[in-house]
Parts: structure tokens; sequence; C-alpha cells
């Protein structure tokens, strides 16, 4: 961990210790910040205090068991980690899925873009000051939060996208709250936008405030909605489609400012766009047809087959005492979560249990950037740039 | 194992070996992505190549991270996966680095990224690397001992010498 000594001040100086405990850090992130007056000199951020080992923890499980790992790295994101994990799993196998569930899995992806885009604009805002947009937000989410439940059970840790295809089929009667939400949400978003975008206190906190050049953030590996704010229209639902994305018709929101406000604009069309592929994709989906791809041995069997097929019960049997084992080779695959690319890279040694599971998160290298956007700023600005980062510290520490 | 080359892999690799021939030692393609081997003196050098050339334009280094093959030897295999983003093209370049002297160059001149993603392995698995502005842990603490992802430590760690270094042994001896 980071002593003190690493950023002691000088006589005109002095550090404070900000962190880990602080409620707009969102999580358990320290910084230690060196002081002259109200102007940041020196930010050291210091980070691990959510460190998990998950993944040591997945290097001991069978392929299929670690995806109730990924869901808990960026608990914003869960089914972008499993979306991820899946790939690249499935790239390793060579595994083709069908595209009802490809569909399925980019109208759950984007609606869980919407919620974590919903969850930090509140948790910005309110860090910024702006308390109502808070609970204005967690009512759209909650409604979210209930289609996931609808879906698989589960609000949160949801571990919906499995290997191959989707855990369960989508429920008799999916498209009454989905269609609901899509005919609510343009003008929820737009009441967002009346209580901020023009805003005075808003844009006076934000504008101007944690410049980073274009060149300094593809320098720094940065991504997302930080990096399109730059004026850098890269996103790999564009570049490197997956999951069918070369289909859908949207648009990657950018500006050129590169400051909080730019990014806070950008976040809030993406919610737009993401709006449109979840139209685009509700009418997609079929309402029949296979779910999981046909691969026996890597896919549990159907609960009815096992009952007549002797040999549905023997795969069912091999596949939960010893797994599958891929052809040793490595796989590296990246999505665009909702805090920029998130990246899964796979390495098999032909065995059932994965050779080495790696994730690269967005948020973990993004925050690398903080004191670069932070030093020479003001001590209040420092909120504002962590806020604008939207770091998820679960997937920082891993 | 191994798949033809993609049009991608050749460009790749014959605009390096046009530069410095001993700058590839290998090149694969498994499942669509290419994979450039490269020896362990020439890494940093080679990524500078990758990153300036107008041919190739990697301007963006996305991941970086390490394999270990133990017991093999070389047991550590170390995984750049650079993007371009102009030319949308991702390539993969690698080291091999042997378990006695896991040292290679730091690619922190070439991508300030690379800082934190290269403090990363060294914290997990024990790489060093040389001409790093910063090497210290970051995930675990500063005293602990040994490098967690290396596969000959144990999952659940050292149960029964709780391996919370100097502070824990002292306050738990009698």
């Amino acid at each position: 961990m980071t002593t003190v000594e690493t950023a002691v001040g000088t006589a005109k100086t002095m550090v404070l210790n900000m962190g880990p405990q602080h409620p707009s850090t969102h999580g358990v992130l320290r910084i230690l910040l060196e002081l002259d007056g109200e102007t940041v000199v020196k930010a050291v951020p210091d980070l691990g205090y959510l460190h998990t080992g998950i993944e040591k923890s997945c290097e001991d499980k069978t392929y299929s068991q670690a995806i109730t790992l990924t869901d808990r790295m960026d608990y914003l994101n869960p089914l972008g980690n499993n979306l991820v994990y899946c790939l690249a799993v499935e790239k390793l196998l060579g595994l083709e899925v069908p595209k009802r569930a490809q569909y399925v899995r980019v109208m759950m992806v984007e609606l869980q873009r919407i919620s974590s885009h919903l969850v930090w604009l509140g948790t910005h805002a309110i860090d910024l000051g702006a308390m109502s947009v808070f609970l204005y937000c967690f009512r759209e989410r909650e409604e979210i939060l209930k289609i996931f439940e609808l879906f698989a059970g589960q609000r949160m840790m949801t571990s919906y996208i499995r290997i191959g295809g989707l855990a369960l089929d989508p429920p008799a009667g999916w498209r009454q709250p989905v269609e609901r939400f899509l005919k609510m949400m343009p003008s929820r978003v737009d009441e967002y936008e009346t209580l901020l975008t023009e805003n005075r206190i808003w844009i006076g906190r934000t504008k101007g405030v944690g410049y980073i050049s274009p060149e300094d953030a593809i320098a720094l590996s940065m991504s997302g909605p930080t990096l399109r704010a730059a004026g850098v229209a890269y996103d790999n639902r564009k570049v490197f489609p997956y999951s069918s994305y070369e289909e859908f018709n949207f648009n990657v929101p950018t500006r050129t400012d590169s400051d909080c406000y730019a990014r806070y604009l950008v976040r809030v069309a993406e919610m737009r766009e993401s709006l449109k592929i979840i139209r685009q994709a509700f009418d997609k989906i079929k309402d029949e047809g296979p779910i999981k791809a046909d691969a026996p041995g890597i896919i549990p069997p159907q609960r009815e087959k096992m009952k007549t097929e002797m040999e549905a019960l023997i795969y069912h049997f091999k596949i939960f005492t010893e797994g599958f084992s891929p052809p040793p080779g490595e796989a590296f695959v990246t999505i665009e979560s909702p805090r920029g690319e998130l990246g899964c890279f796979v390495a098999s040694d032909g065995s059932p249990k994965p050779l080495r599971v790696h994730f690269r998160s967005p948020s973990y290298i993004n925050l690398q950037a903080l004191p670069k956007l932070i030093e020479g700023q003001l001590i209040s600005d420092v909120i504002a740039c962590i806020g604008t980062i939207d770091i998820v510290l679960g997937e920082v520490d891993r | 194992m191994t798949e033809p080359a993609s049009k991608n892999a050749n460009v790749v690799a014959e605009c390096l070996r046009s530069w410095n021939p001993k700058a590839v030692a290998e090149v694969s393609e498994y499942r669509g992505e290419t994979t450039i081997v490269v020896p362990r003196e020439l890494l940093q050098a080679t990524a500078e190549h990758c990153r300036q050339d107008a041919k190739l334009q990697y301007n963006f280094l996305t991941d970086a991270t390490c394999v270990d093959r133990f017991p093999a030897e070389p047991r550590f295999e170390l995984n750049y996966h650079l993007v371009s983003i102009p030319r949308r093209e991702k390539v993969r370049l690698r080291v091999w680095l042997s378990g006695n002297d896991p040292v290679v160059d730091s690619l922190v001149p070439v991508w300030p990224g690379a800082n934190w993603l290269e403090r990363e392995i060294f914290d997990l698995f024990g790489i060093r690397f040389s001409g790093h502005p910063d090497l210290r842990r970051i995930l675990l603490p500063e005293d602990w001992e040994g490098y967690p992802l290396r596969r000959d430590y144990p999952v659940e760690g050292y149960r029964d010498v709780p391996n919370t270094g100097e502070l824990f042994r002292k306050s738990s001896t009698p």
C-alpha cells in the first residue's frame, strides 16, 4: 500500500488523505493529494482494498463455474461481464451461438448499459450537489432490474448469459414490461436533461473541468465515454462487432471538449442510442427458436431429453462432474462495457479448468489517468473527476 | 492448432521483418488472432516500431497480461494486446521469460498506459520491468510475500502460515 512517505509535501504544501472511506470514491479508493492551498499539486491513487483474487479463483473452477465469479467484478454491469467471458470461451471452443440468443444478449446488455449509466448519473450528480437527479435515476433503474428479475430470477448477479447461449428461454409475457420501458424511457431521459443540461451550477461544476487531450487519452489506454468525449470515435460495438452488433443501426456519440460536461453529454446520448438498439433487438427476437448452441458435451442437455435418452444423461453427468476441455490455445475478446473496453483473455492447456483468465477492466485502466485529470485543478474538482471516469472499485481491484 | 496466417498477420510480420529480421521469432494464428513472438531484448523497440510505423499504426495498448506455464520452461509468457484504432486491427506481441530471470524492458516509454498493467503483472507474477518509473505492488499490500497468480502458489494461500507478512507473525507468536 502506498505510504504517506511516497507523497510527503514540501514546506509549502500539505498532504491530504482522501478515502478509502469517502462517499464520492464510489467504493474504497484512497487518493493521496498533495495540496498547495486549494490546488492539487500531486495525486497518488492507492487501490487494492477490494482485491479478492477473482482471476486466481477462476483457475480453480471449471469453465462454466467461473461465470458466477464474473458477475461480481463490475457489479453495475454483471451481464456484460458474463458476456465477455462467455464470448472468450466460445471463441476458444469455436462455438456458434444461435441468432436468437445473440439478440437477447444484445438486448440485455444494452438494458444493463442504461441501468449502469443511470447509477453513474445519479451518483455523479449527488457528488456535485444535485440531490433529486439521484431519485429520478433510481426510479427507472428499478424498472430495468425488474426486467432482469423476470428473465433470470435475479436482479443483479444474474449469470444469465452462459457459454453457448443463455441460461433460460425468455419467460412468457416478457414483451410487455420491455415495451413499457421503451415507451417510458425517452421522456425520462429528457427529464434528466431538463434538470442538468442547462443548469448553471451543473455547467459551472463540470465545464472545463478534467480536460485530457485525445493524444494523452490514447497513450494512457483510456476507452469508453471518456475517450469518445475527447473526439475519438472508438467503440468496440462498431470497430470489432460481437454478438451481431453489425446488424444494428446506431450512432457513436462523440464530443470534442473532453471535459466532465462533454462526458456527461456523451453518456446521456449513449442512453438514447441504447434505447434504439433495444428496440431493434426487441423486434428481431423471434418467439420460437433455440437459445443454446448445438454442442453436446459442452452445453447441458435439456431436462426432458435426459429422461428419455441415454446419451443426454451421460453428457449431463460428464459436464457437471468434470466439465469440458477446450483445445489448448488462447482467446482475447473485447466488448464495449458502459465504462469502456472490457476485455477477457482466456488461456487453455486442454484441461477442464482454465490455465489463465484475465480481465482487462476499463475502470482500472481509466483510473490511471486520474492524476493527469486533477493535477493543477482545485480540490473540489477532484470529486467531479473521480465521478466522471465512472469507476467501479469491484472491477478495479478484482 | 495453428491456422493459415491471415492478411493482417502477413502485413505485420513482413513489416517487422523488413525493419529488423530478428524482431519476429515466430508468427502464429489461432481463432483469428495473430500472435507475434518477439525476442526479449527487442520487445521495446518492436513495440515502438508497431506504434510509429505508418503501415502498422498500433497506437493503442489495450492489455498486457502474463501466463504462467509452470513447470514448463521458459515458464512466463507475456502477452501485449495492441489495437490500431485507424486500421481497426489487433495483434498480440508475445515474449517468453524464464523462471530464474523474469526481467523485461518496460513499455511505459512507449505507452504511458502500460504503467499500471505492468505493476499488476509485477504484483501478481513477480516479473520485473526494467525502466519502469514506479514499480511497486498495486493490488496487494506492500508486505505481501510471494506472487499469488503463479501456478505454484496454492489457490487458498498458505493456510498454516497466514501470508500477511511480518506484522501478523509478530502479533500471533506468544
